[in-house]
């Protein structure tokens, strides 16, 4: 998917989002009841947003460590403002990800639309380099690149 | 930054040693992590086989066996993404995971791999899951 090069700096502390307007943090989405574990719906859910995360918790309160690990690691790459679902408010939602995703656990991430994956996976992309490739890819650039090139310049 | 490791020192270059270990901590290995690893080592054929686990640090009765970690090196990881190294110890293991393992976290190296780093991952603290309050048993 292209055309996100053309993304100004401010852009990327609520990109995503211009259609519900100053939404500052990631804010828990509520999934809509009735059918929201359907495949349609959750395919509504991973294209509507550049980044999204179903979670169990929220990124104010995880309720489970892996869960944990991704919102911590998120806005090391300045991802800040993305999708949330708590998948603990919605059984349905749960266990419809599940199928929809073809992958048995939470927490599970969607970047522009594709799984990436759960959080070991999130985990060692953010670890070897690869997170930073990706977001690259959706025209975010991660502030990790940012650090590293103060450092280089020193 | 987090990057929890443990040292492991499993790996022997002498040979294709199949170093399987287990969860030590309260002796007896359950039926359900007995089965995760037969499959595993059937499915994967793997040199290293890390299988712990880790249930009693989560909000679930004593005895249960519902969150696992395994560390795998397996030839058969060659050529995959991390994705479908995941998706191949998933089919492994679907009706464990479609049963009672709520949780599975998975490093899949292959042999190459794990030379070059032979350690294995830890997991984060459990955060209390679905129990509302923290600290419910």
């Amino acid at each position: 998917m292209s055309g996100s090069l053309g993304r100004t700096a401010a852009a990327l502390l609520c990109w995503g989002h211009s259609a519900r307007g100053g939404l500052r943090g990631p804010g828990v989405r509520a999934a809509s009841s009735g059918g929201s574990g359907s495949s349609e719906h959750l395919d509504m859910l991973v294209k509507k947003d550049r980044v999204v995360v179903f979670l169990k918790g929220t990124p104010e309160q995880p309720q489970c460590g892996f869960s944990n690990t991704v919102v911590q690691i998120l806005p090391l790459h300045s991802i800040r403002d993305y999708a949330v679902y708590n998948v603990l408010d919605d059984p349905q939602l749960r266990q419809g990800i599940k199928a929809y995703s073809n992958w048995p656990t939470i927490p599970q991430v969607y970047l522009n639309s594709e799984f990436v994956g759960g959080c070991d996976i999130l985990l060692q992309m953010h670890q070897n380099g690869d997170l930073v490739e990706e977001l690259k890819k959706l025209g975010i650039r991660s502030t990790l690149l940012d650090e590293k090139k103060d450092q280089d310049s020193k | 930054m987090l990057s929890g490791q443990l040292v492991g020192s499993l790996f022997s270059m002498a040979g294709r040693v199949c170093v399987s270990r287990g969860s030590a901590r309260s002796g007896a290995i359950g039926p359900v992590e007995a089965a995760i690893r037969r499959k595993l080592e059937q499915a994967l054929n793997p040199e290293v086989l890390e299988l712990r686990n880790e249930s009693g640090g989560h909000a679930v009765p004593p005895g249960s066996e519902t969150h696992f970690r395994v560390a795998l090196v397996s030839s058969r990881f060659e050529g995959l993404s991390p994705l479908q190294r995941h998706r191949l110890v998933h089919a492994a293991l679907s009706d464990e995971l479609a049963g009672p393992v709520h949780a599975l976290a998975i490093q899949a190296r292959t042999p190459a791999q794990w030379r070059e780093n032979p350690q294995l991952d830890t997991s984060p603290p459990c955060l209390g899951g679905s129990k509302k309050t923290r600290g419910t048993p």
